[in-house]
């Protein structure tokens, strides 16, 4: 599998001709329509089943390449789409499109929220959204976990790193260091045979 | 205005924080933006996280919102490019690289490895935010009600998202 996977991603880094106007309008619509937190499904869905820029393994690579990254999943898939569309202006553009219905959703959220009279509802509607954030985090998290967390030191690892955080009180680099390297260090090559793309596999084919 | 400087310095260092997803740097947000900076209370920042999960979209744009009240329109244009901009170019650089180290057996190590840890590092900063949220027992219905329905169903978890909302609005005043 990965042998006809390199081979593609060296064979054919121009793909079918794909506009930029196209590509700005497709991240624009899903920037715009992907409310619910799962943006990374509403990706799938339009660049691979609608649209067919990808298939489905360039898809789960990009995935897998955008969540070992800092930055959000969503706008890395964006630009590494992007970028394998249409170059670096792609890139740019796709990043720009996903992120700007949101940029003015959460500005002039912010003006509601900084206004005096629409304060006290808004106050209190926030407080019942925060509860449902902590339900539906919980929720996105537990699926994750459990799809992807199997052995001993997985367990252990993600155990030091909330201890590390909320019991110990590190700040989040001295984790992601520490703990973070010794979780590659145990599962470096050789010691641990196993096929990560499999779980994340299994991983995203449930997102949808 | 005279913040716009200390808040790109937050948010691109905060940026950085982000692997597996935002919540990993909730825990970080916390002290710099509340405990250091005094830029929102620990419940308004409650509130604006709260709402980024309302937003289509990257639900982080929510520092955006902690631009727009420190600064006005262009403390969240600050906010937004330092976010994602210095990220953004990571891993564009990274993506071509990446397909240039294939063979390359630490690559899976890395993946696994740090893969395991944002995984506890957004548990981490769940609790945290599940702290500072979850205040009295109609929040605990509501967090659970969502949990349960999510991990049961297909629905649309924005359906719970603004329901809760408008619970909160007659209940929770």
């Amino acid at each position: 599998m990965s042998e006809a996977r390199a081979v593609k991603a060296k064979g054919s880094p121009p793909k079918a001709k794909v506009s930029l106007v196209d590509l700005f309008l497709v991240f624009l619509k899903i920037g715009a329509i992907s409310f619910g937190g799962g943006v990374v499904a509403y990706l799938r869905n339009t660049l691979v089943r609608e649209k067919k820029w990808f298939e489905d393994d360039e898809f789960l690579e990009m995935t897998s390449i955008s969540n070992t990254l800092p930055g959000l999943n969503a706008t890395n898939i964006a630009i590494l789409a992007g970028d394998r569309l249409c170059g670096t202006l792609g890139a740019t553009l796709a990043l720009l499109a996903i992120c700007l219905p949101a940029f003015f959703f959460m500005t002039a959220a912010g003006m509601v929220y900084s206004d005096a009279h629409a304060r006290p509802y808004a106050t209190a509607a926030l407080r019942g959204v925060a509860a449902a954030a902590v339900g539906l985090l919980a929720s996105t998290w537990f699926q994750i976990g459990k799809k992807s967390l199997k052995g001993f030191y997985d367990a252990l690892f993600v155990l030091a790193a909330v201890l590390g955080i909320n019991y110990f009180k590190l700040s989040v680099p001295i984790v992601l260091l520490v703990v973070g390297g010794l979780a590659i260090f145990t599962y470096r090559p050789n010691v641990k045979p196993e096929p990560p793309a499999r779980e994340e596999d299994e991983w995203i084919r449930s997102l949808h | 205005m005279d913040q716009i400087p200390a808040l790109i310095r937050v948010f691109s260092y905060l940026s950085l924080l982000t692997i597996g997803g935002g919540m990993a740097a909730f825990p970080e947000m916390k002290v710099l933006v509340v405990g250091v900076h005094h830029w929102l209370t620990e419940d308004q920042l409650i509130h604006v996280y709260s709402t980024g999960q309302m937003s289509p979209g990257p639900n982080m744009m929510m520092v955006a919102e902690v631009g727009q009240i420190v600064a006005g329109p262009f403390g969240a244009l600050a906010c937004a490019l330092a976010f994602f901009i210095p990220t953004g170019i990571l891993t564009f650089g990274v993506g071509r690289l990446w397909q240039r180290l294939h063979g390359w057996p630490w690559r899976n190590s890395i993946q696994k490895g740090l893969g395991t840890v944002a995984i506890g590092l957004a548990i981490g900063g769940l609790i945290t935010f599940g702290k500072s949220a979850i205040t009295g027992w109609l929040p605990v219905v509501l967090a659970l009600l969502t949990f349960v329905a999510l991990n049961r169903t297909k629905v649309n978890p924005i359906w719970f998202i603004l329901g809760s909302g408008v619970v909160g609005v007659f209940a929770l005043r």
